[in-house]
């Protein structure tokens, strides 16, 4: 799903890490948003809605719209389009509303 | 807390020009945005503006903003602070930011809200699965971080921001199967759908989506065709195989931190939703807050630009900077202003403005 050619763009990025998704690892690069990076992993759902529990994809990419909430490092509702990737982050599909610990 | 005589929430072009215009004035500025960048919508705009030299047309929207990103960096008496979120303005003046998980406080003389617009949804079965984008997310998706949205797209709407995001996502390498539009023109200018079509992209005009479906995420959608009266024709269907649904229908102004410092607002369709009442310098019915750019209705960066120089020059002329100079640059912007709403294409944001500026003040 990378973009390796473009006719305008060139893409400065960050050094290639690695990270977990629940439990697995996956590969980004540093600095761009959690969101980013696991589409080009092909992971589309992010969420969950709390009644039906229907998946939720990305969708405003400016978080704006909690359709990305995530629980970063232990720490829920994280906007995971607007959240930059760190080496060795730990991004757990969250289950109903989060609970701070 | 941080003094300062102008703060301008909001850094895409209505806010860049609006610092930018207040710093020549010599006012002390603060520049404050939620993202780590300044430009806003431009960052991701990468096809050729149209306009006219004084809006920077033939450049590409990235340049326009680190262009402008560049001349206000030269200025001492601005301060600029990134990925800080506004969260609410007060009685006294105060605002409310947070940045890097600590809430400041900042006390400024006047305000201008320059935050934009946000993308809208549309209502049709299974909306919400996985694979439904905003048009302007796909964008910044392929555009800012260099990841294809899906591999099959169908793009809903065929003004130019559908029709943009269609051609950026052909020279992507991504394969758009459709654009379906409701009305039964093409919204956007004929340049940018001539482009397009000659990719061989089909435009179906008076269309819409009947329904996605998948298991998941998005694997197919059904459009149909509408009749004169907008009322689906049974028996039309197509189903179409995709895997991402782009939604390009259209642009709300962001109007929570107006409502909430008490601005009158009115809603108006032509503006794109609610809208606060201004006179003709941008100021609202709170005299400490001025608005620019599309957050005071849907429309175009070369107008939010001029907008942001208004609202800069007003404010800071009403806090008895600036003098004879600013006068002059406020009278040529409101000029420059008139001139982009001119003619029909200007028709529908005039209509709109007439019924939200109020007051016309001395400067006028
Ligand atoms: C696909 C597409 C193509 C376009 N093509 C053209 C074109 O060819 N020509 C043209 O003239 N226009 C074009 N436009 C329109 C143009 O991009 C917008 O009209 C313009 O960017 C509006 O400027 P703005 O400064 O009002 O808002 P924005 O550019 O949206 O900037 C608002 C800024 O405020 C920040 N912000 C929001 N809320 C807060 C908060 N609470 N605290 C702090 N900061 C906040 C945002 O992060 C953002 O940086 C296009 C738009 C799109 C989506």
């Amino acid at each position: 799903m990378r973009i390796t050619e473009h006719p305008i763009l060139r893409y400065q990025k960050g050094p290639k890490v690695k990270f977990i998704y629940d439990g697995q690892e996956v590969e980004g690069y540093e600095g761009e948003p959690i969101a980013a990076a696991l589409h080009a992993a092909g992971i589309k759902t992010l969420s969950h809605s709390h009644i039906e529990n229907r998946p939720r994809g990305f969708f405003c990419a400016i978080g704006t719209c909690s359709s990305c909430l995530m629980t970063v490092d232990g720490v829920p509702n994280v906007r995971i389009c607007v959240e930059k990737l760190k080496a060795g982050m730990c991004v757990e599909t969250q289950q109903g509303k989060g609970v701070l610990r | 807390m941080i003094n300062t005589q102008i703060a301008i929430i909001g850094g895409g072009p209505a806010g860049l020009r609006a610092a930018l215009a207040a710093a020549q004035t010599g006012a002390k500025v603060l520049l404050l945005d939620n993202s780590d960048h300044l430009g806003g919508q431009l960052i991701k705009q990468t096809h050729m503006f149209f306009g006219s030299q004084q809006q920077f047309a033939g450049s590409r929207g990235i340049d326009i903003a680190t262009r402008l990103a560049t001349e206000l960096r030269q200025f001492e008496n601005v301060q600029i602070m990134l990925e800080t979120t506004v969260l609410g303005i007060y009685e006294d003046g105060v605002l409310l930011a947070e940045q890097d998980d600590k809430v400041r406080k900042i006390k400024a003389e006047r305000i201008i809200v320059a935050i934009g617009a946000s993308e809208r949804m549309l209502a049709f079965p299974n909306n919400d699965l996985p694979g439904v984008y905003g048009a302007g997310a796909a964008q910044t998706l392929m555009n800012v971080h260099g990841v294809r949205p899906g591999h099959r797209v169908l793009m809903v709407g065929a003004g130019n921001i559908g029709l943009i995001v269609t051609y950026q996502m052909l020279q992507a390498g991504v394969q758009v199967v459709g654009i379906v539009e409701a009305a039964p023109t093409i919204g956007g200018y004929l340049v940018h759908a001539a482009k397009v079509r000659r990719a061989g992209v089909p435009i179906y005009t008076s269309h819409t989506v009947k329904e996605a479906y998948g298991d998941g995420a998005v694997e197919g959608a059904i459009i149909w065709q509408l009749d004169e009266k907008w009322a689906p024709i049974p028996g039309t269907e197509q189903d179409l195989a995709i895997d991402v649904i782009c939604l390009a229908v259209g642009l709300s102004p962001l109007s929570d931190l107006l409502w909430q410092a008490g601005c009158q607002m009115t809603y108006v369709p032509q503006l794109g939703g609610s809208v606060a009442v201004r006179n003709s310098l941008l100021c609202t019915t709170n005299q400490q807050i001025y608005i620019a750019g599309d957050v005071a209705g849907v429309e175009e960066a070369s107008s939010a630009m001029v907008e942001g120089q208004v609202a800069g020059l007003g404010a800071a002329l009403s806090l008895g900077l600036g003098g004879e100079q600013a006068h002059a640059m406020l009278a040529d912007a409101r000029g420059q202003l008139a001139a982009l709403r001119s003619g029909p294409v200007g028709e529908k944001i005039r209509a709109g403005l007439s019924l939200v500026e109020k007051g016309v003040t001395a400067d006028a």
